[in-house]
């Protein structure tokens, strides 16, 4: 039971990794309607995957998927060219056969007919548009010789010749050249050689099929006579027999039905499937091994045995580069998340009537695979913004002088510890009055205020703000780019932003390589240590002893001619411990907006597995998450985000108090 | 009773007899279902959660994993007193919201584990305990001595609802 199960998982996964092969493969086709290894490899995807969802028991995706083969397999056969409007709907068709293999099959019956009933509308346009390529004839000069022995093992050479005359046109000369004297003759050998000249429209293989039972014994000499140029599509027709065509099929057959299999051979070598949950229960393991290691460290480091410090430093080195190694098994590149723009770009492109040329970059980039899940959603906002706002019309990019296809480039590079993932367009840029006008309307900026330039344009991430005049399909109701804006900075990004009236703009996300680890700033609170994620300290002073007296009431530090208020954490934590002489204030920041840290004590820096913090714990804002320490005690993550906010809160109460 | 009832007892949802786990909070001896114990440690580093409920006040650090650590005793309006020789945290792993979960439970001594009879519980008493009957299942009485099946999901689910109101006050 349980590994029928697991079957099923795993066919679930090949459907999906073929779903996702025969979606880049349209794509692909509808840029190059007429290339046979990609219509091959999207008939052959469908077939695999009719052929395993049946085998499986998903039968309504593998008659569902049936149809589309077969529409496919007219395309192959030249019958029908791959139009835009055709690959449009099988598109749609792999859209459904997503939602047939995840099981939701009652309500995607009225969809599923209809999509058929445009398919086959479709394929029928394809077929009438460009006249069907006639069935095409070849000349083949077949001589065999059947082995001495055939007459005698119930062999019937005249049988073989009026299989051979089933074929097509036939002419058949005996070649009786070897035929010996007759007092030589043994007569029930066989000594004619035959000579067959065929014209039909079956491939090599029905031929050969009709020596089946004798092929091995015999000699046999299939040539293909060169009458036309083979690879020249138009050829004469000769009849109006409507067998399926011969040449073209035959040789896509030979050739890329193994070029693709052994690259995907090639493939599954190189990797192996891992659900990702036993990444992180190794990844535990891991974590768990280096606090051992650490210990043993401590140990031997107090021993005078050579030996075991010998041992210590080897186990040291080990589990170091484990965790190192570890780190890696989980960053996947970033092309599987650009992939998935190419249909979306596709879509958007059919949608508004713009021509957009997508570009990518940097595919190879490697990103932890949960960054990847999490930025597929802001990605797919920005990249609709960049069409729906960005792109101008074929019409308006011509009088600008622009050419009618808009170009939109994603990107990836490593910056640092940091993933830089761009999406750029040509379009017309943003339309920095509209925003300051939008922004003075909606009373996010003082009308005539003075504000800096990326001041300004980040006012598009605040929520309910749309630049766009009308409403559409796409974007403009002013939701997306706030969210946009939340998940970076919830994966402890940020946004950079730059446009150029006329010319397009960029939106750079600027995202840390992993979300597992962070560089931190490990501080004790009364018997409590704490870290702070390094990316946010701006800088570590001691609050003077009479300020520290002098700011009971008010909680703020002149630093550098701006006030800052800060937060004592003794205070929130509650500690009920004597406060250390010294205290120290570790200045965090989010974007603009900064406070003060009052805390005892600066151990030092730290790098941290984050882990996260229970569901029974969900209620306390104060932490992010929590890491294991070297002696294997818990310290918990401050949440920046949220103790900045209630420092401003605070601030803003004092304000008005005083 | 009958041979028929019997069996439809032992193979129904009420199933006759459990194994569960048995431990002291105080001079209370309490019971867990067997299946959900994971593994008791010594008393491991505790380290305090700050503003969280006194409940699950604290988190531990169990096979590289960080897991909160409950204290029964506040939920059963008890002190904990400080550790002693025979204090044990049990580590369960229950159902929080709908995702399993890992939770220490703090526990004052870990007896052992032992088959509790279920046709001899009780629910609990309406009247006569100083305890709040929704936190509390059922009550065994085995030897002379009553064991109480606390009802984790209550208790910790509710802690949930109260830890709302405890978050608006903090923030």
């Amino acid at each position: 039971m349980t590994s029928n199960t697991d079957a099923v998982a795993t066919f679930r996964a090949e459907a999906d990794e073929l779903l996702e092969r025969i979606e880049l493969g349209l794509l692909d086709l509808s840029r190059k309607p007429g290339d046979r290894a990609l219509v091959d490899d999207v008939f052959r995807s469908l077939h695999t995957l009719k052929g395993s969802g049946a085998m499986f028991g998903f039968d309504a995706l593998a008659s569902f998927t049936h149809h589309c083969e077969s529409a496919f397999d007219r395309v192959r056969k030249g019958e029908v060219t791959a139009t835009e409007n055709l690959v449009s709907v099988v598109l749609a068709a792999q859209d459904h056969m997503r939602s047939l293999l995840e099981g939701a099959e009652t309500i995607n019956e009225a969809t599923g007919q209809e999509l058929l009933m445009r398919l086959e509308q479709e394929v029928k346009m394809a077929g009438d548009a460009p006249p069907p390529e006639e069935p095409r004839k070849t000349s083949w000069e077949i001589s065999f010789a059947l082995p001495p022995n055939a007459l005698v093992n119930g062999c019937n050479p005249m049988a073989l010749l009026t299989e051979m005359r089933d074929l097509g046109e036939c002419s058949v000369a005996a070649d009786i050249s070897e035929i010996p004297a007759l007092d030589a003759l043994v007569a029930n050998e066989c000594y004619v050689t035959w000579n067959v000249k065929l014209l039909t429209a079956k491939s090599r293989t029905d031929i050969e099929d009709v020596f089946m039972f004798i092929i091995d014994d015999m000699k046999l000499d299939i040539r293909q006579v060169e009458t036309d140029k083979a690879s020249e599509p138009a050829q004469p027709k000769i009849s109006g027999d409507a067998a399926p065509s011969s040449d073209v099929s035959q040789t896509d057959k030979q050739r890329p039905a193994s070029a693709p299999d052994a690259r995907q051979a090639a493939k599954s070598s190189e990797s192996v499937r891992v659900p990702a949950e036993r990444l992180d229960e190794l990844m535990d393991r891991v974590g768990e091994l280096v606090i051992a290691q650490s210990r043993l460290s401590q140990i031997a480091a107090a021993s005078p045995d050579l030996n075991l410090r010998a041992v210590a430093e080897d186990i040291e080195r080990l589990s170091n580069e484990l965790r190192d190694t570890m780190m890696v098994l989980r960053m996947v590149p970033v092309g599987t998340l650009f992939g998935r723009f190419r249909r979306l770009v596709h879509d958007l492109a059919r949608e508004t009537g713009k021509t957009i040329d997508l570009t990518t970059e940097g595919e190879g980039t490697e990103v932890d695979k949960t960054v990847i899940e999490r930025l597929a959603d802001p990605l797919v906002h920005l990249v609709r913004n960049s069409v729906d706002h960005g792109l101008e019309t074929p019409e308006r990019r011509k009088a600008a002088g622009k050419p009618e296809a808009g170009k939109i480039n994603l990107a990836a590079r490593h910056a640092g510890g940091e993933v830089v993932i761009s999406i750029t367009d040509d379009g017309a840029g943003i339309d920095r009055a509209r925003v300051r006008a939008k922004a003075e309307a909606q009373g996010l900026i003082i009308p005539g205020a003075n504000i800096g330039d990326q001041d300004l344009l980040q006012m598009i991430f605040q929520p309910g703000f749309s630049t766009a005049q009308a409403v559409t399909n796409l974007s403009g109701r002013g939701v997306g780019m706030d969210v946009v804006k939340r998940t970076v900075e919830a994966l402890r990004g940020s946004i950079d932003l730059s446009s150029e009236p006329g010319a397009g703009s960029r939106v750079s996300l600027r995202i840390p390589l992993t979300l597992a680890i962070i560089d931190g700033l490990l501080v004790r609170v009364g018997t409590g240590r704490y870290v702070i994620p390094l990316s946010a300290v701006e800088e570590c002073l001691e609050l003077p002893v009479e300020q520290d007296l002098r700011s009971r009431g008010r909680s703020f530090i002149s630093l550098r001619d701006t006030l800052v208020p800060f937060i004592r954490l003794r205070e929130i934590f509650q500690t009920a411990t004597q406060p250390d002489q010294f205290q120290k204030i570790v200045v965090v920041s989010t974007g603009a907006e900064r406070v003060g840290l009052v805390v005892d004590q600066i151990i030092g820096d730290h790098q941290t597995v984050i882990k996260a913090m229970s569901k029974l714990h969900e209620d306390v804002a104060m932490f992010s998450g929590a890491t294991i320490l070297g002696d294997g005690s818990v310290a918990l993550i401050l949440d920046i985000a949220h103790l900045v906010a209630t420092g401003q809160m605070n601030e803003a109460l004092l304000r008005k108090a005083g | 009773m009958s041979t028929d009832e019997r069996n439809d007892k032992a193979t129904g949802p009420m199933t006759q007899t459990i194994e569960v786990l048995t431990f002291d909070l105080q001079d209370e001896t309490f019971a867990l279902e067997a299946g959900i114990v994971r593994e008791i440690l010594d008393m491991p580093i505790v380290t305090i959660v700050p503003t969280a409920s006194k409940l699950v006040g604290g988190v531990i650090n169990f096979r590289g994993k960080v897991i909160p650590l409950a204290n029964l005793h506040i939920a059963f309006g008890m002190e904990a007193g400080p550790p002693t020789i025979d204090t044990r945290t049990v580590v369960i792993e229950l159902a929080i919201a709908g995702v399993a979960s890992f939770i220490g439970l703090r526990t004052d001594r870990v007896n052992e584990v032992t088959t509790l009879d279920l046709s001899r519980s009780e629910p609990p008493p309406s009247v006569g305990m100083r305890w709040r009957s929704e936190y509390v299942k059922c009550v065994v009485k085995q030897e002379r001595e009553f064991i109480v099946l606390p009802d984790l999901q209550n208790i910790f689910s509710s802690h949930s609802e109260t830890a709302g109101g405890h978050l608006k006050a903090v923030a």
